[in-house]
């Protein structure tokens, strides 16, 4: 019995990482409709911009943050700003054909650069540090704090929109752009800024991914499909539902690894299959749509 | 003083060439009143003018300045308003964050929350309602309102009394005088040549993308605006 809560423990707690995964992409796509399939190789490219300020200076991983995060955000601006502004339109097409291909350069730029090798960010004591709850269940610290800056980047996230003028102006031109723009919102930066605090979002991922396992730079696009499932999950434009979804399929692969270590990947996508069967908008969709 | 000034503005709906050539001159102060029929091209006019359309750089000019080719967002930010039509408010938003989008821009002036909420006391009630939840007459108060928050020196009103009842139609032009006092200017589109004659120091006919008439009210004969309207 104690195994499987643990299984279960185990699995919400990664999943706290695959909501990280999942609340940028979530974001842009309720700011923009736009679906970034370059998100899982900007979380990988996160990671090895981590790698390079652990190697460099020594510093800890979770130090790394400092660093990467305002980087990423800043890429996001430019990204947007430069290239993905241009794509946006009544056609939904040119958005996904611009980041498909920014994915490849992505990957094949980390290749080149970093090599196939798979890498880890060490934290030292960190990595083995844990708190030992009973006989059998032991929770570690990096999965614990991963799961609680989720709880912490998501409620933020969700005080950014619902409270402040920035988020107001988020949700007026995810309702009508032109009519924002009517208001004086310029679209075009309004978008860059989104994008700026998606890929800020996706720099934490990136760091907690580099924490938490190894990566390489191939391993961007599986992240892209659990984010892309937690997002569907939890329904469109719902950031807490986007939490509840990454939990969903953290503890789908933790139970499913439980049964047999080869069905931990596939258990997540079953159930998201079951789920996109029983609730086709997701768990918690919205209201207005 | 001349506050708005258009000349020879053309526009396209797409391929399609919805102004040829418009002519037009608004003084600081006045209330302008645009009728024509469907298709005549009055919202691709006011669109024009806000920006969302960008023409010539000269082809629209605001106390002096051209602004043809600017940025929606800009041109809010010089104080030209649009009440748009089917009002277009935010349905994520709720009533009250309707109004404070419209002073996104941040123009000074005398409009602020408490005073819209003076103008149309019943969406002080509903502030916290989701703006779609409200009836058609009360939406329209919020998308002027909204229009308002900018503060601007040219508020321009497209179709305001589509949809509405009789009575409700009366309020909200009932509330126009209250914002012309402020020394707005205001041009307003309108199918109903009755409301428009009632509130427009002057009015400009529109026909298939071409001023056919431009006039006082009082110096215009029903047979000639007939004859401007549709042509025959």
């Amino acid at each position: 019995m104690d195994e499987w809560l643990n299984s279960i423990i185990q699995g919400v707690l990664l999943g706290g990482l695959y909501a990280l995964f999942a609340t940028g992409m979530s974001l842009i796509f309720g700011v923009m409709r736009l679906v970034n399939i370059a998100h899982g190789d900007l979380i990988v490219l996160a990671a090895y911009l981590a790698l390079i300020c652990v190697d460099a200076t020594g510093m800890a991983p979770l130090t790394s943050l400092l660093f990467v995060v305002p980087v990423m955000a800043v890429i996001g601006y430019v990204l947007q700003r430069g290239v993905l502004n241009l794509t946006l339109g009544d056609d939904i097409l040119p958005p996904l054909l611009v980041t498909f291909g920014i994915s490849i350069i992505l990957q094949n730029l980390l290749l080149e650069l970093f090599s196939a090798d798979s890498r880890k960010l060490q934290s030292g004591w960190l990595d083995t540090a844990s708190i030992q709850l009973g006989d059998t269940i032991a929770i570690g610290l990096v999965p614990l704090i991963i799961f609680g800056v989720a709880i912490l980047v998501i409620g933020g996230l969700q005080l950014l929109f619902y409270r402040s003028k920035l988020g107001r102006a988020f949700r007026a031109t995810s309702d009508d752009q032109d009519t924002a723009r009517l208001m004086g919102i310029d679209n075009r930066h309004v978008f860059a800024l989104a994008m700026a605090i998606s890929l800020a979002v996706v720099a934490v991922a990136g760091v907690f991914l580099g924490m938490r396992t190894n990566f390489d730079p191939s391993i961007g696009p599986p992240r892209l499909l659990y984010a892309f499932e937690a997002v569907i999950i939890g329904g469109l434009g719902s950031l807490w539902g986007t939490f509840i979804g990454g939990i969903v399929i953290g503890v789908a692969q933790s139970i499913g690894a439980k049964i047999d270590p080869g069905w931990q990947i596939l258990a997540g996508h079953i159930a998201f299959l079951v789920i996109l069967v029983i609730r086709p908008r997701g768990l918690f969709p919205r209201a207005v749509d | 003083m001349t506050l708005l000034e258009t000349h020879g503005l053309t526009a396209f709906y797409g391929d399609f060439q919805a102004l040829f050539g418009i002519d037009m001159e608004v003084a600081e102060g006045e209330t302008i009143a645009i009728i024509g029929a469907n298709g005549a091209g009055k919202t691709t006019f006011l669109r024009s003018l806000t920006g969302l359309l960008r023409n010539a750089h000269d082809a629209v000019r605001f106390d002096g300045r051209p602004i043809g080719d600017a940025r929606a967002n800009a041109v809010v930010a010089l104080g030209i308003a649009m009440v748009p039509e089917g009002r277009k408010l935010f349905p994520s938003l709720s009533v009250e964050e309707n109004l404070l989008i419209g002073g996104h821009a941040g123009r000074k002036g005398p409009w602020d929350l408490g005073r819209i909420f003076a103008l149309f006391p019943v969406l002080q009630e509903r502030r916290g309602a989701p703006a779609t939840a409200l009836s058609g007459g009360q939406q329209q108060m919020v998308s002027i309102g909204r229009a308002l928050m900018s503060n601007p020196r040219l508020l321009l009103c497209d179709e305001i009394s589509l949809g509405l009842a009789p009575t409700i139609i009366r309020d909200i032009y009932d509330s126009l005088p209250q914002v012309t006092d402020t020394g707005c200017t205001l041009m307003v589109v309108e199918q109903d040549i009755n409301q428009a004659m009632a509130v427009a120091d002057r009015i400009y006919c529109f026909q298939e993308g071409r001023i056919t008439l431009e006039g006082r009210p009082a110096g215009l004969t029903r047979d000639r605006i007939r004859q401007a309207y549709f042509g025959v």
